[in-house]
């Protein structure tokens, strides 16, 4: 993933946007943003943190406060949280910290930033309805195994209620940044 | 709604955790729960919370008039999408303008959502609706000479405000559930932390620390399996358990089972029936151990 730079470079002023933060403060999970006083529950706690060199999510809810924004987003770290809540159930302002994690995700795909892995899950969703495209030899084993057999799925109605949601310009926003 | 449930399979058993669906089917049945399949359904939306929150609500909310069509309350075999329908029927329901937006990307497929059917994971609904002491009635083969330890994985207790089920810092439910069945659950450091899944494909490095960190710990205190309620967490376990013991230069031997695999044993279902040797970890000297009542 292209990165200008890292969460650890030191902070320029010209960097500084005050208006993300206000702009976050709007948004659906990341409302409390400006409840945070940094005590460091949030990393003390998780347990990403705890094997990563890099993920500290109190560093990457101050740098939203900043409004050091496009670093934000374009880092690599941002896409490193588990969603295991244990943040948001820690915290003592009552924020949803993973949910802001999530915001900004949501953030850095609409510029088309995100890692590969959600955009194969993404476009498989897109094609079967399903997150893995589960292959033929699966669904006859499951004749084998006297499972019974999956209900058929009509995946144009996924793509029909998707297409409102803009999942398909997000996913032509990846290529453009990251396709062959 | 009596007795008879809408099963929600997910995308990862049906794609690869045959074993857990085998099993959790058996003990069902077992107990005289009548299972309904869901006649369609897509992904619960968790994977796409990531880059478009609205799409996970839609994609949600989609599965659930499926369900308030059969006028059915969901089981699912995965705490992912059990958290995931759980918390949208709640949010959409106290959310009047966010549920209209919804209710627009359905429309052009014919769909309106209502929030009339609740869901519930199978560990939850065995606790709650079947009951420890029914459970214990089934027991024949009580696995009295096991030694175990559970992971419950975070999507079944976390975030508490919206699924609102057992202690999140202290889970109890996998216990007493395994407990249920003779067997001794042992308590291990970090208990309640992540497997490592949700980083497969983002950071592996990471994600094998975090499932490291977990076998260490179960060995340590001298269990003799790990006990699973999560496709993802099983997966995470079971099929890197070799890899790990590579990476790390560490043995660990310790087999990985779904909980239903380990009712359905003490409920004298046989190993063939609940899948497992679809299990990559070796479980067959727990298996003769219990089978045989060797000590």
């Amino acid at each position: 993933m292209t990165q200008t730079l890292s969460l650890n470079d030191p902070i320029k002023a010209s960097e500084i946007n005050p208006k993300f933060r206000l702009e976050l403060s709007k948004i659906d999970g990341s409302e409390k943003i400006l409840q945070c006083f940094q005590c460091g529950t949030c990393t003390s706690d998780c347990p990403i943190a705890k094997f990563s060199e890099s993920y500290r999510p109190r560093q990457l809810i101050r740098m939203a406060q900043l409004g050091l924004k496009e670093r934000v987003l374009k880092s690599e770290t941002l896409w490193l949280c588990a969603s295991c809540f244990t943040c948001t159930d820690r915290c003592p302002q009552d924020i949803e910290v993973a949910s802001i994690i999530r915001v900004l995700r949501n953030l850095a795909a609409e510029k088309g930033i995100f890692p590969t892995v959600i955009r194969e899950q993404a476009n498989s969703i897109l094609e079967s309805g399903y997150a893995y495209k589960i292959p033929l030899l699966r669904e006859k084993k499951r004749v084998q195994l006297d499972l019974p057999t999956l209900p058929k799925n009509d995946p144009e109605k996924i793509r029909i209620i998707l297409k409102k949601t803009g999942i398909q310009n997000l996913l032509e926003k990846w290529e453009n940044n990251f396709g062959e | 709604m009596e007795n008879k449930y809408l099963i929600f399979l997910g995308c990862a058993v049906p794609y690869r955790v045959a074993s857990y669906e085998i099993s959790s089917r058996k003990i069902l049945q077992k107990l005289g729960i009548k299972l309904i399949e869901m006649p369609e359904f897509n992904c619960c939306g968790l994977p796409l919370d990531m880059i478009s929150h609205e799409s996970m609500l839609t994609l949600s909310a989609r599965n659930l008039v499926i369900a308030e069509q059969a006028g059915l309350n969901i089981i699912t075999l995965c705490p992912g999408c059990a958290g995931t329908l759980k918390k949208v029927n709640k949010v959409l329901k106290e959310n009047r303008t966010l549920k209209d937006k919804i209710n627009n990307n359905l429309k052009e497929t014919g769909l309106n959502f209502k929030a009339s059917v609740e869901t519930k994971h199978i560990t939850q609904f065995l606790i709650e609706d079947v009951g420890v002491k029914k459970i214990e009635e089934t027991i024949i083969n009580p696995l009295s000479s096991l030694k175990v330890a559970e992971h419950i994985g975070c999507h079944l207790l976390r975030p508490k405000h919206f699924i609102d089920f057992d202690d999140p810092e202290d889970p109890k439910v996998l216990k007493t559930l395994i407990e249920a069945t003779g067997a001794e659950c042992l308590d291990y450091m970090n208990e309640t932390e992540c497997c490592g899944a949700p980083s497969v494909g983002v950071n592996d490095k990471v994600a094998l620390k975090l499932a490291h960190d977990k076998f260490k710990n179960v060995k340590i205190a001298g269990a003799q399996a790990l006990i699973t309620s999560c496709p993802f967490c099983h997966v995470m376990f079971d099929t890197n358990e070799l890899r790990i013991e590579r990476v790390f230069s560490e043995k660990y031997g310790i087999p990985v089972l779904h909980y239903p695999q380990l009712l359905g044993l003490a409920m004298g279902i046989t190993p063939e029936e609940l899948g497992f040797k679809d299990l990559r970890v070796d479980a067959s000297k727990i298996l003769t151990q219990v089978i045989q009542g060797v000590k």
